[in-house]
């Protein structure tokens, strides 16, 4: 399955999933009790199974069917949180690596960006590059950890790199998707009102291709982390990956859980960028409409 | 917000106000083909300024082609076009049958795409909010084109052609994807704007009866030629299912099939 089909799928799957999702809870205060209770419960309810599963976590430690040394509980962990949050050591490690991450799909997006624009508005350049770019896609980024690190040492410009490169190619593929399924007949009319080529551009190809840019964006976000926490764990001296090998080191189990609790609060923080991106940029989508009728 | 109750051409002064202001078109052995198919072949056309011409024909038989090339989207094979004055590119506006809102674009915003670059800020707006007015949807100008129904999205987009004050309006089959009240409806919103600016008009349909009720004039195409040029001179507004209308309709038809 290419990732153009699995970005569809997973638009759609999106689209779905927020017709069930009540939106404007902010404006119910003047509703009855019942439904503002509703609302909240449909605001909740995706957090009901992971606090469920971390008190039973918690009990299961507790009477000693999980030993310590495997995994803490829950408590232990929330311990291990508060004193790494106290030291500073965990907001700095937390710091590096949000900056480290961001700093490459800023890099691998506008560079995916501009060459998926470029490789659909233009047959020539697509014929050049595509080639090219379809190959280069095709060896994991992640095998290239070593040469990166002959090259770069542990330095940010290692982890910058790999991030940037992994990110490109959904963007590039997306951005590429989008703008070559801009509907035809919609630029057709523009020429034929006199849209200038920039006009053109602004106005019909780019907001066009902005679905399919977002779903690119979303599996940049989930590339992005993966590649961070690869890269830091393996070569790096600083951030969140670093923090989980140096506590593997010294048995600190806890801390290694906390780490990877971490990654997933900011891989569902970044997601809720992404959704509060889209609900701003898609606000014409009927997909993003259904709910305010 | 009240003041887009006024006709068109009082509050706009400039371009619509150019009240009769069609322009003349004169096509001369045009021909076209795609390829090695012949799709249009020496067809002679003169419509005089503010003429409301319909073309009808078969699917195929080249109609969509000829407007296109009047229209200017297509450069022709052979033959000329000629009109009656300078056609710059806000004279001649095309109405498809889709309706080709920009959907990322709220109504008004869709309908200012029509209007010449040189008109600028507020003004902009107003006339757009103007124009909306006169195809009826002056309270839809901040929706979203995907809440509008099939005939309304249809408005919209007459709104725009019509944004320009263009002297030469092309509709390439607008209301063939509208149900048929909607149709009727759209049929006498067109004829009454028709009425109004008095731009040349070149409808495309294959609805026989529909070119009867809006044309001064019904041209039939029939494999790339013209097989039938008839003058409707009937007053207007025409009433539907008439016995000379249907003498007409009767007429068109048996040329139609008897080919």
């Amino acid at each position: 399955m290419s990732l153009v089909e699995r970005g569809a799928r997973l638009s759609a799957a999106i689209a779905g999933a927020r017709h069930a999702r009540p939106r404007d809870a902010r404006r119910q205060h003047a509703r009855p009790a019942a439904t503002r209770l509703a609302v909240l419960e449909a605001r909740l309810a995706g957090w009901v199974l992971p606090a469920l599963l971390v008190v039973l976590w918690e009990y299961l430690s507790r009477i000693g069917v999980i030993a310590p040394n495997v995994l803490p509980a829950p408590s232990a962990i929330a311990q291990a949180g508060w004193a790494a949050l106290k030291s500073g050591e965990l907001l700095r490690n937390m710091w590096v690596s949000t900056l480290r991450a961001f700093a490459g799909l800023f890099v691998g997006g506008v560079i995916g960006l501009a060459f998926g624009i470029a490789n659909g508005l233009s047959e020539l350049s697509r014929r050049y590059t595509d080639t090219t770019l379809q190959m280069i896609r095709n060896v994991p980024h992640l095998a290239l950890i070593p040469l990166v690190i002959l090259w770069f040492g542990i330095d940010e410009e290692a982890k910058l790199f790999l991030v940037a490169l992994g990110v490109f190619f959904p963007i590039y593929i997306n951005t590429l998707h989008g703008v070559r399924t801009v509907d035809p007949q919609l630029i057709e009319m523009g020429r034929v009102y006199g849209m200038s080529p920039l006009t053109l551009f602004r106005r019909v190809i780019l907001p066009g291709a902005l679905p399919s840019i977002f779903v690119g964006l979303r599996f940049a976000l989930g590339i992005m982390w993966l590649t961070l926490i690869v890269a830091e764990t393996i070569a790096a001296s600083s951030g969140l990956g670093y923090m989980a090998m140096q506590a593997r080191e010294f048995l600190l189990v806890d801390v290694v859980v906390l780490a990877i609790l971490i990654y997933a609060l900011l891989g569902k923080l970044a997601d809720v960028l992404t959704r509060w991106l889209e609900e701003r940029c898609l606000q014409w989508h009927p997909a993003f409409q259904a709910r305010r009728d | 917000m009240n003041a887009h109750t006024p006709l068109l051409a009082d509050s706009s002064p400039t371009d619509l106000a150019r009240a009769p202001h069609g322009l003349g078109v004169h096509v001369a052995r045009l021909g076209h083909s795609f390829g090695a198919k012949r799709v249009l072949e020496r067809i002679e056309l003169d419509i005089p300024a503010g003429q409301f011409v319909a073309i009808v024909g078969k699917s195929g038989c080249g109609k969509s082609t000829l407007l296109r090339l009047v229209a200017g989207l297509d450069t022709p094979s052979t033959g000329r076009i000629d009109f009656d004055g300078p056609r710059d590119a806000a004279a001649t506006r095309i109405m498809f049958q889709e309706p080709r809102l920009l959907p990322w674009e709220r109504v008004l915003a869709n309908v200012e795409v029509g209007l010449p670059a040189s008109v600028k800020g507020e003004e902009r707006h107003r006339r757009a909010r103007a124009i909306l007015a006169e195809v009826g949807l002056a309270d839809r100008a901040d929706d979203w084109p995907s809440v509008l129904s099939g005939g309304q999205r249809q408005r919209v987009a007459l709104a725009r052609a019509l944004a320009s004050g263009p002297r030469l309006l092309a509709f390439d089959e607008p209301l063939g994807a509208l149900d048929a009240l909607t149709r009727i409806e759209m049929q006498g919103l067109v004829e009454r704007i028709w009425q109004q600016q008095r731009f040349t008009a070149l409808f495309v349909t294959h609805d026989v009866s529909e070119a009867l009720a809006l044309a001064d004039r019904v041209v039939l195409i029939d494999a790339g030629h013209v097989a039938l040029d008839l003058a409707v001179e009937l007053p207007r507004p025409r009433r539907r299912g008439s016995a000379e209308l249907a003498a007409l309709e009767g007429r068109i038809l048996d040329t139609l099939f008897s080919s």
